[in-house]
């Protein structure tokens, strides 16, 4: 199946309303109100495309993958290893193989750490973080602190979000053996300088796991260029199923990796004295997979690339600068995080109202925003602030829509005069 | 639909902008923490209690508005209460909030300035809000020990 991006589409002005024509719920209310969806970020709705297609491999194609001989079996062996496909091209990595379908990025993660981690770190070995990642990138590294002894180093921010590469740079010594950060920070909406990262800790002998959640839904991300050891993402934030994501890596690191979980389709042969394992990417995929998420994460990566992400990311650039311009000119509205290049996130807090209280009324008014730290706690404390409400945008939102949570938040102050 | 004027009623908005008993407290000796890791609100409950007999109490923290307000009703309303009978009045007040359909509230009278809070039924992701210093209260009660969490 062809992945092409079509070149004639690309040089037409972007059609958000025939992009939000393809997500049906877009068109529903809630309390009455036309919902505006601001909460991508935590998990973004899914165009026809991939439920269609997802229905179709349970009604039309199903059956277990990589064990029946039977023609169902084959048929849906091909559709998730054309997913896997798809995906691979999607991000631009060197071989299919390299695609490691796993739940979701913490998955994606704990297998790193668990497997990786384990198999090459010792005592007194160091990672570096950043004070902005997500829980999902700092707990499984502190299991790794419990059990191994690493030491875990914690890159600084500036105070418009954005990393201080001299400070993270001068955390390196010979022991640091890992970088382990973040694309896009959720509660930021930063994007870090990816492949300086990469070249500073390569520089240094260390290997890079890049966490790309809120990354690969707004630009376009090709883990060779960047070259990242380990790149991680979750379907359910690109358009596609919750349940399902990927880990990337590259092929030597997975080869040398020993197994994540033990079950069927990791292996090659079980006897009671020994047992030796699958090739890769089986090797990390015990137990039947979501066979019809993966399918349908392939259709939402179809759904992008037909549209494009540098499109997509242009025009959500321009939401983007609306939104903070208008939010920006609110004397009672404080931003976290306006580091110069951002994508997609605007975190921010309304007079002395607490985020909850902000929430439940945007609620109402049919605006869905997350309130609360975001999964980000550490880089909340780095502002003093417990929680934040966080608009993030995906590709079908609106300058309407930002004038709507503009208007919304008028509705706070006057509950709150 | 629910007006958002029920939840957040006049007495609520004033508690949670002029919290009562707001502080350490003179004389405490029973203390417990909370935390409602959702959203990051932690709370801490001070009670001065003399045999059995809430004698004093009073809380600190950081919350919506909801959480704050439910705090500050709580401490006027157990205040000189004893022990037994505050958490018997947590009780109520948490089947109150908890509570599906129709309610009558001529059956929560003792509830008096409680009753406020009782639009938080519309609302159950608030509940939590709303009940954190009460978990947090009977904990102290019970002799502190580990923070008390909503999740």
């Amino acid at each position: 199946m062809s992945t092409a991006k079509p070149i004639v589409a690309a040089s037409l002005p972007y059609d958000v309303e025939a992009v939000r024509r393809d997500f049906p719920i877009l068109s529903r209310e809630v309390y009455g109100k036309p919902l505006v969806y601001l909460d991508s970020g935590a998990s973004a709705q899914k165009p026809h495309m991939v439920v269609e297609r997802m229905r179709q491999a349970y009604e039309e194609e199903y059956a277990n993958v990589h064990r029946g001989v039977h023609y169902l079996s084959q048929l849906s062996t091909q559709a998730m290893e054309d997913a896997r496909e798809k995906v691979r091209g999607f991000i631009n990595a060197e071989r299919t193989e390299e695609i490691i379908f796993v739940r979701n990025a913490t998955e994606g993660i704990n297998l790193v750490a668990s497997s990786w981690g384990r198999a090459f770190l010792k005592q007194g070995d160091e990672i570096i973080l950043t004070v902005m990642e997500h829980h999902s990138n700092i707990v499984p590294w502190q299991f790794l602190r419990e059990e191994k002894g690493v030491v875990l180093k914690v890159a600084p921010i500036a105070d418009d979000g954005s990393l201080i590469m001299e400070s993270f740079e001068k955390l390196f010594t010979g022991r640091t053996k890992l970088v382990a950060i973040t694309h896009v920070s959720n509660a930021l909406g930063t994007v870090t300088p990816i492949k300086d990262i990469v070249r500073i800790a390569h520089a240094h002998g260390a290997k890079v796991l890049v966490d790309g959640c809120q990354a690969v839904p707004h630009m376009k991300v090709d883990v060779r260029a960047i070259d990242a050891d380990f790149y991680v993402f979750s379907g359910h934030k690109l358009y596609g199923p919750s349940g399902i994501g990927v880990l990337y890596g590259k092929a030597a690191l997975l080869e040398a990796m020993p197994p994540y979980q033990g079950g069927g389709e990791m292996i090659s042969s079980v006897f009671f004295e020994k047992s030796t394992y699958a090739d890769l990417p089986y090797k990390f995929e015990a137990g039947t997979p979501h066979i019809a998420g993966a399918i349908g994460l392939g259709a939402a990566v179809d759904y992008v690339s037909s549209i494009g992400l540098d499109r997509i990311a242009a025009y959500e650039h321009e939401v983007l600068a609306y939104a903070t311009e208008r939010l920006g000119a609110l004397n009672d509205v404080r931003l976290f995080g306006t580091a110069r290049d951002k994508a997609a996130i605007l975190s921010f807090t309304i007079h002395d109202i607490h985020p909850h209280d902000a929430g439940t009324i945007l609620d109402r008014e049919g605006v869905a925003v997350r309130t609360g730290h975001h999964c980000a706690q550490p880089v909340m404390e780095r502002f003093g602030q417990p929680a934040t409400i966080r608009a993030s945008f995906g590709m079908y939102n609106t300058r309407e829509e930002v004038d709507t949570l503009v208007r919304a938040l008028q509705r706070v102050r006057e509950i709150f005069a | 639909m629910m007006d958002l004027r029920e939840l957040y009623q006049d007495m609520i908005l004033e508690h949670s902008k002029h919290p009562r008993n707001f502080g350490p407290g003179e004389g405490a000796n029973r203390h417990a923490k909370g935390n409602n890791p959702l959203c990051g609100d932690r709370v801490e409950v001070h009670v001065k209690s003399k045999d059995g007999t809430i004698e004093d109490v009073h809380f600190e923290g950081k919350g919506c508005a909801i959480s704050l307000a439910s705090a500050s009703l709580m401490t006027e309303m157990v205040k000189g209460k004893s022990e037994a009978e505050a958490r018997a009045l947590f009780d109520r007040f948490h089947e109150l909030v908890t509570s599906k359909g129709p309610i009558d509230m001529d059956r929560y009278a003792e509830l008096d300035k409680l009753a406020a809070l009782s639009g938080v039924r519309d609302f159950p992701m608030r509940v939590k809000c709303a009940t954190l210093a009460w978990h947090t209260m009977a904990a102290a009660l019970d002799g502190g020990g580990d923070e008390v969490k909503t999740e």
